[in-house]
């Protein structure tokens, strides 16, 4: 790769969320790989965003109540 | 053959029931089988639908009609190692019906407050605001505020969202949706779904830089600048 075709820290952070999406095409996601294992800036908000982003994930399990459960039990037993 | 089984009524009798029997088998161990599966996914069934419908009551409707629709549509599943996926396709399905069922009712579009264009978070970063200046005697004040951050504020910043930035998401981060999935499930263009999420992000992170100076987590030295951006 030339210096002329790598990204600069404003593009990767322009792109940083769709990145760390996985909806960037595989060569971009490349590019944004090489640069945040230069760059200790971007390579920092990356990993933020990574954590919050799996903090987010992790609101979407709650603990079912036994209300619900004996409800989905009674249910299944109808079908 | 089928002549002679039909000459024999006793044994044509005995295979019915053999084969009404396997039936009835089979038809326990299925609901068995998606019985186990529901119950090993209902903590992230109904997590993601409380994030969803920001209501316990109405979270555990959704759950209750999503599993009747699945077990109705279960021939439909192709492959029983997407069974979580596939449910949960279901679940947003559902949701995403209601709600578009409500706002018809109320026949309105979507308001400037629920689009967010009444809303300033476009482009805003916690990690910027947690790297100003007067922060910086935190070695790393990133990880200082993700120490205290918890659970409760995330999801009370997850609820303060506008429906349609909520629910952007929810689809593509907590269920794990594509772009082009979610933009599907809502019947929007792709560009639609990248920008919503794009302004969600931004607003979520807003909701929790607030929150974390209310709580003083951070200081408050920056209000004054904050309230002018």
């Amino acid at each position: 790769m030339t210096d002329e075709s790598r990204l600069s820290c404003e593009q990767v952070l322009e792109h940083l969320l769709e990145y760390l999406d996985q909806e960037l095409t595989a060569e971009t996601s490349a590019e944004i790989d090489r640069h945040l294992a230069e760059c200790r800036g971007c390579f920092s908000r990356a990993e933020f965003e990574r954590r919050l982003k799996s903090r987010v994930v992790q609101t979407g399990t709650a603990s079912a109540p036994e209300s619900l459960r004996a409800r989905i039990k009674a249910l299944i037993e109808r079908f | 053959m089928y002549a002679a089984t039909s000459a024999e009524p006793g044994a044509l009798g005995t295979r019915a029931r053999a084969r009404a029997e396997v039936a009835v088998i089979e038809e326990t161990s299925r609901r068995r089988l998606f019985e186990a599966e529901v119950e090993r996914l209902l903590d992230r069934l109904f997590g993601t639908a409380l994030r969803l419908t920001r209501n316990r009551a109405d979270a555990e409707d959704l759950v209750g009609e999503t599993v009747a629709k699945a077990w109705a549509s279960l021939d439909q599943l192709a492959d029983p190692r997407m069974f979580e996926a596939w449910i949960q396709r279901i679940l947003a399905n559902t949701f995403v019906s209601q709600w578009r069922h409500r706002r018809a009712q109320r026949e309105v579009a979507l308001t400037a407050e629920e689009d967010g264009t009444a809303l300033d978070g476009e482009g805003f970063s916690l990690f910027e605001r947690l790297h100003q200046p007067f922060l910086l005697w935190w070695s790393t004040p990133e990880a200082m505020l993700e120490t205290k951050l918890l659970r409760e504020d995330l999801e009370r910043a997850l609820d303060s969202l506008p429906d349609a930035f909520r629910v952007a998401i929810v689809l593509t981060e907590v269920q794990g949706h594509s772009y082009a999935e979610a933009a599907e499930l809502l019947g929007v263009p792709v560009g639609t779904v990248r920008s919503r999420l794009s302004r969600a992000r931004g607003l979520l992170q807003r909701a929790l830089w607030e929150q974390a100076r209310e709580a003083g987590i951070v200081p408050d030295h920056g209000r004054g600048r904050e309230d002018r951006d």
